[in-house]
């Protein structure tokens, strides 16, 4: 692990849905370039814990900081810090009234402040590096859920984030879809850039993470580098969940 | 190998074309109109129907109608024919109102400049910010044509303003000047900032809750009661401003069931590539929110078109006030029928194209909505 200061680091960082207590005094630092695998059984709070990483959920104590700056209801620096955080969602959300290019093109050219030409042209190698540059010119219904979420990678890619979140990239795919997503999120990972992943896909967690976080009951219950989580969870509930999730 | 009982065999099936139905003129009538006994008996007394009331209106209309400005024929034929005449006659009066005969061509012009700008606003390559910029010069214009007082034009006042040009006015400024009012109104209503939210549920639920007949009264009557001494505002203008109001309180609960109707994870993709919030209402959320209510909202057009005839009480003489003021004349009294089927005949054209235009532009639209 890099010994540089974390690029992300919560604090005792607590959030409540109405009554429900859905993160509880939440510790964690992320160094540059480390990629997390967080798992959990669901309403855990995992997808909680990374949506207040670009504030689309807001903690209400603690302190969070990302990439040098404090989250707060400063809508400046909000959005300054989103610009560096790119995220992938469960279900793509792709603007369905914009071709897979301008899906691409929007931010960088209205957040980013680029040409249209030089936006189109990352656009495309974006869109190359995702192995979809042929349907550029395309709708997003109009591709499979596969094709859509690799657009929604190649979109994040776009404003060249620091940060890489994924909420459940594979979870509403159809399983001959699965790998051509995990493909190139292995890709990404194996090219440095600080990723944070909620998923259940625990062959990708295997190969690619540098450490696993379980969370359970809006708590990290335990972490471990993937090789020690998977061999010798300590935790009951941890071995209670891997017995689960890896029964067949 | 022990046999299962399943089948082994596996041959590839090509893809054949589907059975051909019958086809050819009768099989299509028999279809449609005498498929069963209740389509038939349905189809029978529809016929009848046709046989029955088809002569009568050819012969009213067309057959015994008297076409030209004959009176003394028209009084003959009364009964049996239109006397179409009532319209060559009134016309101008209906289309014009009270605005001084020689000087129409100015309310010709100013109308036609104004359709001009409707039909081109309706285009999707003409919806750029400088359309809002054509509306501003194209109603300055408007005015200035109507009203006079310059280069040698009559002044005319706003009280003898009336027909057609007098509802496209009223019409368009309710539609144009409401429309992004009304979307200020949603979004208000959506905001998060209590104060704004609360501003807009008061002012729709107030505006709406009262007939439009209420609003117009008080524009022309109880308003200028609290104006202070010598401020004077026309009345056409605060009519116009009541109308506006009241058309964008509805107009705006219609654009809010399409922001409603839009999923949550559009609004957070936006946020996470770092969109502010009016990059994001402006590029994501209304164009598709928009899209979801096109009906809704030309039914809404349609219905305050309509609407403007209710000026008529406060003494402002449009399309159905000029027609009455028409047919104030003795002589032609007996013709009211033709006069407002004609009135009716030009509000139906509208709303018709309205109602066209309203399906086109959500075939339009639709691109990348649907697998295709």
């Amino acid at each position: 692990m890099s010994t540089s200061s974390p690029i992300i680091e919560f604090s005792k960082v607590n959030k409540w849905y109405g009554e429900f207590h859905v993160l509880r005094d939440i510790d964690l630092s992320v160094a540059k370039g480390e990629r997390i695998v967080v798992c959990g059984p669901s309403g855990s709070g995992k997808s909680t814990l990374i949506r207040c990483i670009n504030r689309l959920e807001v903690h209400q104590a603690g302190t969070l900081t990302v990439d040098g700056t404090e989250l707060t209801d400063d809508v400046k620096s909000i959005e300054a810090v989103r610009r560096q955080v790119g995220m992938v969602f469960q279900q793509f959300n792709l603007f369905p009234h914009l071709t897979v290019l301008e899906n691409l093109t929007l931010a960088p050219m209205w957040v980013g402040n680029v040409p249209k030409a030089e936006a189109e042209e990352r656009a495309m190698q974006q869109l190359k590096r995702v192995r979809i540059a042929e349907q550029a010119h395309k709708y997003p219904l109009q591709l499979s859920g596969g094709q859509q979420q690799r657009v929604a990678i190649a979109r994040s890619l776009c404003l060249t984030p620091k940060i890489m979140l994924f909420d459940e990239p594979t979870s509403a795919l159809d399983p001959e879809m699965i790998n051509e997503v995990l493909d190139v999120m292995v890709e990404l990972a194996n090219q440095g850039i600080t990723m944070i992943c909620v998923t259940h896909e625990m062959g990708f967690a295997r190969s690619v993470a540098d450490r696993v976080i379980f969370m359970d009951q809006g708590q990290i219950v335990e972490q471990n580098t993937a090789t020690e989580f998977f061999a010798n969870p300590k935790n009951e509930r941890t071995q209670d969940f891997l017995s689960k999730i890896l029964a067949h | 190998m022990t046999n299962t009982g399943y089948q082994q065999h596996f041959e590839t099936i090509e893809a054949r074309r589907p059975p051909v139905s019958e086809s050819g003129a009768w099989a299509w009538i028999q279809r449609g109109f005498f498929d069963g006994p209740v389509n038939t008996l349905l189809t029978l007394v529809f016929l009848g129907i046709l046989v029955w009331a088809i002569p009568p209106i050819f012969n009213w209309t067309i057959w015994y109608a008297i076409p030209n400005a004959d009176n003394a024929a028209c009084r003959a034929a009364h009964g049996l024919g239109a006397c179409w005449g009532v319209v060559a006659e009134k016309g101008r009066l209906i289309l014009f109102g009270r605005y001084p005969f020689e000087e129409q061509w100015r309310p010709l012009v100013a109308s036609t400049v104004l359709v001009a700008l409707l039909v081109v606003s309706c285009l999707r390559a003409f919806w750029r910010p400088a359309l809002a910029v054509a509306w501003v010069v194209v109603y300055a214009f408007f005015f200035a044509l109507m009203f006079g007082g310059f280069a040698g034009l009559t002044p005319v006042e706003t009280a003898r303003w009336g027909g057609l040009p007098l509802t496209l006015l009223l019409a368009s400024v309710s539609l144009v000047v409401a429309f992004p009012l009304a979307i200020l109104l949603a979004l208000g209503r959506q905001s998060d900032l209590p104060a704004i939210r609360t501003l807009c549920v008061v002012f729709v639920e107030f505006v709406r809750g009262v007939p439009l007949i209420s609003v117009l009264f008080m524009a022309s009557f109880i308003l200028p009661l609290f104006m202070p001494q010598g401020a004077k505002i026309d009345v056409l203008v605060r009519v116009l401003i009541g109308m506006t109001l009241f058309t964008a309180a509805y107009l705006a609960e219609v654009i809010r069931g399409g922001l409603q109707a839009l999923p949550k994870g559009q609004v957070e993709a936006a946020h996470s590539l770092g969109m502010s919030y009016w990059q994001i209402q402006r590029m994501i959320v209304l164009p598709q929110a928009l899209r979801l209510v096109v009906p809704a909202i030309v039914n809404t057009f349609i219905g305050a078109f309509k609407d403007t005839s209710l000026v008529t009480i406060v003494s402002l003489y449009d399309l159905t006030g000029a027609v009455q003021l028409a047919l104030g004349d003795a002589d032609w009294r007996k013709f009211f029928i033709e006069g407002q089927l004609f009135v009716a005949a030009i509000y139906f054209i509208a709303c018709f194209a309205m109602s066209r235009y309203s399906q086109w532009l959500e075939s339009h639209l639709n691109t990348g909505t649907r697998r295709q």
